[in-house]
């Protein structure tokens, strides 16, 4: 890497503000030397420069286009403290076995954030230099959040303790399904299959995330019939039960409006999907606060800007935020399911979640050591494409503080909804208690769950059905370092 | 008997498995002891879905390291409520836990009656659902 020193920060003032064009890193927008403040925010980019580009001026560039540059000098910084509000790029390194990637560094003062507000954070972070033409491609691939500005933020309404609290569920996963169709149901047809599904054995049924007021089902009449669902179903079992209701709508109104709905018929959680951006989710985080509401997050539409690995935002860096701006579950990835998602990589995300510190783990995508600051932790759901045989490899993957959600794996039971549900709670329970007992459940899951299949009929039912069922496909977002060399960063 | 899929309450982590023996509830216990909980006892005539305070067989074992000491409490709670319902409760006293770990009903009556849904029909089509207990309608000593 270059290191000309006419290539560096110019010192004299009359030569740095004449007017004209300079290289980023000249304008200050660079400093190897920068040592980053604990009350920094850092973020880490993958970028792949233009031919011709050298890396260290694209840095300084990232650095500059997402905090105080224009692409020329102009005389009024110097009417500003412009030294601390310019980002600095501060470490370069090509990203291994990429080549034209590499990683840039970048330390961004406190003061360049509202508090508060993720909006106003990621319109500096992801605002302009995404586009910006000198880079073919730009990823935030992580981001580590001072204490002094996750103190601004309320986080998650309930969060993950809380929640078990409320539900009198401890000790084991919680239990999903998505009703499925996803469309085209009446709410009286709706209502029976959330009905089903609880009886049998799940602790929630949820909406999917175009489900809202469609013509064939207004969402009033769709929070009616599933209360009378979850209620019947909480008195036949003596257990709390729950039903996600989706109250994404057109304006913040409209969702307020389903949301107070929601809340008079009793439900203990409603939904928001990740579409609605960054402000509607932040007032409904509100919203739930002032209710006592479990806040469900479907990330709807993540998947256009997380899995390409060379341009984007990384689902960990999503993650990060929706913690902060106040989710109380949220859909993290199944590692064997039908959806993207490496195994390490989605244990990342489930990091993000649920700890109070999260240590750096190259091999599981985290380049920074997290403090959270006691904020409340998220509880990570998985979703999609999953079934009762696989319950050891999700328990071992995940632990007890995730919800399983099994939706065409409990709907599609040959024998029936409450079949398939009871399937789902049994294969969890008999892993729960045998990985308690001391045994090694991925080794012996499959034994387990056909023991426990002998008295369970609707579990060798499910075996039986999905038993050669699986979504063995390359993963598009994996760890750039390997499990075993060692790592020069 | 409860029209759910298993016939019975459905509460804590192993209701859908046949009545743990008293040696795999010792494994679970010696599970909650090496991750550092403690073990405690509840018991109730009245297990409706949010009566969050059953009462306390005495106090958490915070200092019992031993899972048959656990097992004798167990014993006599059982001697002392035989037709309640009868909970093994592990507690994290973890920072940013500090909440209950485990869960698990170890006792319950013959006969489970469940519960009564009751519907309060209001305007526009609203209505607002009770949850009662039929065994709690009964004084508290007769009620299993």
């Amino acid at each position: 890497m270059s290191t000309d020193a006419d290539l560096n920060a110019i010192s004299d003032a009359k030569k740095r503000y004449s007017a004209g064009v300079l290289k980023y890193r000249q304008m200050g927008y660079w400093d190897a030397d920068y040592v980053p403040r604990d009350t920094d925010v850092i973020c880490l980019f993958r970028i792949t420069p233009q031919e011709g580009v050298d890396p260290i001026e694209a840095a300084a560039a990232v650095a500059g286009e997402s905090s105080t540059a224009t692409w020329t000098v102009v005389w009024t910084d110097r009417l500003t403290a412009c030294d601390s509000y310019r980002a600095k790029a501060y470490q370069v390194e090509p990203v291994p076995n990429a080549p034209g990637q590499f990683f840039a560094w970048v330390a961004y003062d406190l003061i360049l954030f509202e508090e508060g507000s993720i909006a106003n954070m990621t319109a500096s972070l992801i605002g302009n230099v995404f586009s910006f033409k000198p880079l073919k491609a730009a990823r935030l691939e992580d981001i580590r959040i001072p204490v002094a500005y996750v103190k601004t933020f309320k986080g998650p309404p309930t969060g993950l303790v809380v929640e078990r609290e409320r539900l009198d569920k401890f000790g084991r996963p919680l239990l999903g399904a998505t009703t499925k169709p996803k469309l085209g149901l009446s709410a009286r047809n709706y209502g029976r299959v959330i009905y089903e599904g609880l009886k049998g054995g799940l602790d929630f049924m949820k909406d999917d995330e175009n489900i809202n007021s469609q013509p064939f089902m207004h969402w009033r009449d769709r929070f009616l019939y599933v209360m009378e669902g979850v209620n019947k179903a909480s008195a036949v079992t003596g257990e709390v039960k729950g039903s996600y209701l989706n109250v994404t709508g057109a304006t913040v109104e409209d969702m307020y409006e389903r949301a107070e709905f929601a809340k008079e018929l009793g439900s203990v959680v409603v939904m928001v999907d990740l579409v609605v951006g960054w402000s509607a989710i932040q007032s409904m985080a509100n919203w739930a606060r002032r209710n006592d509401m479990i806040v469900h997050m479907h990330r709807a539409g993540h998947g256009t800007y997380t899995r390409q690995k060379n341009h984007g935002v990384s689902f960990r860096v999503i993650a990060k935020w929706l913690r902060l701006a106040g989710c109380d579950h949220l859909h993290a990835g199944t590692a064997v399911g039908k959806l993207e998602g490496d195994p390490k990589t989605v244990q990342g995300y489930y990091h993000v979640c649920r700890d109070a510190y999260t240590h750096r783990d190259l091999e599981r995508g985290l380049f920074f050591d997290q403090d959270w600051a006691d904020l409340r932790k998220v509880m990570p759901v998985a979703s999609g494409g999953i079934h009762a045989g696989q319950m050891h490899q999700l328990i071992d993957l995940f632990g007890d503080d995730v919800i399983l959600q099994f939706g065409g794996g409990t709907i599609g039971h040959p024998a029936g909804i409450q079949a398939g549900a009871v399937a789902n709670r049994v294969a969890l329970e008999s892993m729960v208690k045998a990985r308690n007992e001391g045994r090694d459940i991925l080794r012996e899951g499959p034994d387990i769950l056909q023991a426990a299949a002998r008295f369970c009929t609707p579990l060798r039912q499910a075996l039986e059905t999905w038993k050669d069922v699986s979504f063995n496909y390359q993963s598009t977002d994996t760890s750039d370092y390997a499990p075993t060399p060692a790592c020069a960063l | 008997m409860m029209s759910n899929p298993t016939g019975r309450l459905t509460q804590g982590q192993f209701s859908f498995l046949p009545d743990l023996s008293d040696a795999e509830i010792s494994l679970q216990i010696e599970y909650g002891l090496r991750k550092g909980y403690a073990w405690s006892i509840e018991y109730t005539d009245d297990p409706h879905p949010r009566n969050t305070y059953w009462e306390m067989y005495g106090m958490p074992m915070f200092d019992l390291r031993d899972a048959a000491g656990v097992m004798l409490e167990l014993h006599a709670c059982r001697q002392a409520f035989p037709r309640h319902y009868i909970r093994l409760m592990a507690f994290d006293s973890t920072r940013g836990v500090e909440s209950i770990a485990m869960s698990f009903i170890v006792n319950r009556p013959e006969q489970e009656p469940g519960f009564q849904l009751v519907r309060q029909e209001g305007a526009r089509r609203d209505i607002r659902y009770t949850v009662a207990g039929y065994a709690a309608q009964r004084p508290e000593s007769q009620r299993y």
